[in-house]
This record gives structure tokens, sequence and C-alpha cells, in this order.
């Protein structure tokens, strides 16, 4: 009795262990608006940009910052803008001066896409 | 239970859609043998549970993929030595492999260091042939110039290619250059173009092996796990009665047979990645480095005749 108790208790142990180890993978999304200081900053993590639309007046500077592990790049559509491969914690600024939408993607990750709206 | 995958052709040189086993591990490699147009794949790690005779074909080579040279954070902050563990392993086969192809990501951020590196610990291969493919982590910041000038001799447009050993033809092929917003890997036209030029010339009973770095089957899309264009490549190679198809890129092992073609992916020597839609991206599996065995262990897929589903059961190497 006494050994069955110890082989549930190691099981539960391990399902805790099992779950933080889980949960520590997924980091809390990150850059939702309250999160950054800085409202003109779109975040990468988890292989995508948060917000994936942000709305900013004409003459805004917007900083993307890479939290992931992997590096990713803000591509332009269009070629508007283009940064290098940005590796953990690099940033990108770009100057929007003219009104419209400018969408954009990450060129390793294509599938990684985002848009900024310059009014 | 089957410790490698094996995948069978009837005598009339189609293949019977079979049962089919497939491993992953951690920082290894696949070792490839070619017998009578058929290719058989096994795990490095369980090299030592056959016997000389199995490993007797007209060809064998290993494939190693996803050395991400450079990249230095949980769950492997030592790839270096991962990678020189998969050459290990490789050395001390039975049978020297013809050759070894790596299937991209040599490095992590495309670094002239990284590629370096890279250089210097593949020269402990005993091996006289190494072949590569760019991963998109290659092609970094310059649209795949470095890598071209590093191992693109004799090759065509963004690094692409073929070669004949032992009566199979093999192709490399380039799917991680002008990748477009929203789509998965591209190959392009002008590839496309060469491919159905190049195998034009050869006979069906010519056993064909693709090897490219994203893989050319839609293992997960949402996570950009597919080449857009790749159905189109296919088309071209459908006349031949075996075609095997071998990917990186997704760093752990799955296999589907459809029709006369056969798909590997293959692990990663440096981290491994999350199982398709298990985890919110497919970044790297954060787990201790300690762990990194027992975490991944294997996968097995089993594709049974007659149904186009895979069955993936993972149990752990320490099991």
């Amino acid at each position: 009795m006494k050994k069955a108790f110890i082989s549930i208790a190691a099981t539960l142990v391990l399902l805790l262990a099992f779950g933080l180890m889980t949960a520590s993978y997924g980091r809390p999304a990150a850059g939702q608006a309250n999160d950054s200081k800085d409202k003109h900053q779109v975040t990468i993590d988890n292989f995508s940009f948060t917000p994936a639309t942000l709305t900013v007046p004409a003459g805004t500077t917007v900083t993307w910052v890479n939290r992931d592990d992997v590096p990713h790049t803000v591509a332009s559509d269009d070629k508007k803008f283009s940064s290098r491969a940005l590796d953990t914690d690099e940033k990108f600024s770009h100057t929007f001066s003219g009104a419209g939408t400018y969408e954009y993607y990450c060129s390793l990750h294509p599938k990684m896409t985002g848009k900024v709206i310059v009014k | 239970m089957a410790k490698y995958t094996v995948r069978r052709s009837s005598e009339d040189g189609i293949d019977r859609r079979g049962f089919l086993k497939c491993m992953a591990w951690a920082g290894t490699g696949a070792f490839c043998v070619l017998k009578g147009g058929v290719l058989k794949s096994y795990a490095l790690s369980q090299m030592g549970q056959h016997s000389p005779d199995v490993m007797k074909a007209d060809l064998s080579f290993v494939q190693i993929s996803d050395s991400h040279i450079g990249f230095s954070k949980p769950a492997n902050t030592d790839v270096t030595a991962t990678l020189q563990e998969a050459i290990a392993k490789i050395n001390a086969l039975p049978t020297r492999p013809a050759f070894v192809l790596h299937t991209g990501d040599l490095t992590h951020l495309s670094n002239p260091s990284e590629f370096d590196t890279l250089d210097q610990v593949l020269k402990s291969l005993k091996t006289s042939q190494l072949f590569y493919v760019p991963g998109e982590h290659d092609v970094l910041n310059d649209d795949g110039k470095q890598y071209l000038d590093r191992y693109g001799k004799g090759t065509q447009g963004g690094g692409w290619y073929s070669f004949d050993q032992k009566g199979a033809h093999f192709i490399g092929l380039v799917n991680v250059l002008n990748l477009k917003a929203g789509g998965l890997g591209t190959l392009g036209q002008e590839q496309l173009e060469w491919l159905e030029k190049d195998v034009k010339r050869l006979k069906s009973s010519t056993p064909i092996i693709v090897f490219a770095h994203i893989p050319l089957w839609a293992v997960y899309p949402e996570w950009g796990w597919g080449t857009d264009d790749s159905a189109q490549a296919l088309s071209y190679l459908k006349r031949f009665g075996s075609i095997t198809v071998l990917n990186g890129h997704i760093h752990q092992t799955m296999q589907k047979v459809e029709g006369n073609v056969t798909f590997h992916t293959a692990m990663s020597t440096a981290f491994p990645q999350p199982a398709p839609g298990t985890a919110p991206s497919p970044g790297p599996l954060k787990v201790p480095a300690e762990k990194l065995h027992s975490v991944l262990g294997i996968t097995d897929v089993n594709y049974v005749r007659g149904k186009h589903s895979l069955a993936i059961t993972d149990s752990s190497l320490e099991g």
C-alpha cells in the first residue's frame, strides 16, 4: 500500500514537472499594448508580429524587436523597407513619412505577416 | 519494435505501400543504403544492432541536417559538439558512406566564422565527398551570395544541381530564396524549368533522390513546413519508379509514402523542434541540455497501405 502511494506520488511529481516544462516553453505573448512602453513598437515573438496591425500618425518611427531565439526579418511586401536578419533582442526601426498601408513579412518565415497603417 | 525504416518495392518496380516505421533521435543522422533501386534508411544510433550484411548495398550515404553552427541557447549551447558526435557516429559505421549530404541550415546566422567552423568540423569526416543545399539560415542578408561562393561551385542559379552515383540520380534543390509574403518554401520558375530538363534524358527505371532543406510535402503549412511549388517539381518525376525525397528544416524525423515517392525528414544535429501544432510556434524546443536525448526520444511514423494519414507515436530513447 505504501509502495502504491509512493508510485502515485512519483507520477504526480512527474506530471507536474512535465506541466512546468510545457508551460515554460510558451512565453506569454509580449507586446500586447500595455506590455510595451513604446506604443510604436512591434514585438516579434513566437513567430508572429504583435500587434499584427499597428496604426500610427505620419512621421512616426516604428521599432521592431525580436524576442525569439531564431532570427527574423522585417521586409516590406513592395520592398519599401527591409531589415537585416535580427537575432534575439535585436531591433529595427523605420520612419513612415507618407500615409498609407504598409504590409510586411519575415523573409525567412514568410507565414509571418503584419501591417502598419499610417494616417 | 523494428529499429529501422524499410521501404519495399514490388518486382515490377511499383512501390508496395508498406508498413513504415520511423525514428527520431537527437544529435545524429540517417544512414541510407540503396539496393536494387530501393532506399532504406537507418538511425545512426541503432547501427550496432544490424549485421554488416544488412548494410551491404549498391550505394550507401548519410544525411545530416540543421547543424545551426552559431546557435548557443537552450536546449543546446554547444552545437559544434553535437555535430562532432554525429560525425563520430558516421566515422564508426561498418560501411563507409560514399558521401554525406547536408540538407541545410549549416549555420545559424550566415556569419563567415560560422561557415568556417562548420568546414573545420566536417574535415574530420571520413568520406571523400560532401554535398550541400542551403537552408534559410545560410542565405541571410545577401540572398545566398556567400553560400554560393563557398559551396556553389558547379551549381546552377541559386545553388541547385544534380549528380549521378551508381546508377542513381541525385538532385539538390534550393527552396529558401525569394520567399513570398504569406507563402511557404519556393523553388521558382527558373529552377523548375531546369529540373524538367535535367530529368528528361533519364530512363524511368533510374532511382531518383531529391534533397532540399524545407520539406517538399505539406508537413504543416501553418508553420511554413512545406513548399508552394513542390507539386510542380514532383510532376516532372512521376514517371520514375522510385523517388526518394530527403529534407531537413523541421528538426525531427518524419516519413510519408505517396505513390512511388517516399518523403523523409532528418533530425537536426543541433536542437529539437516541437511536433507540428504542439507548441505556440516552431522555435527551438527548450529542454535542459542533459535531457536532450530523453525528451526527444523516438517517433514512430506508421503508414498503412491505402490510408493517406500518418500515425505518429512518440516514445523516449531512455524508455
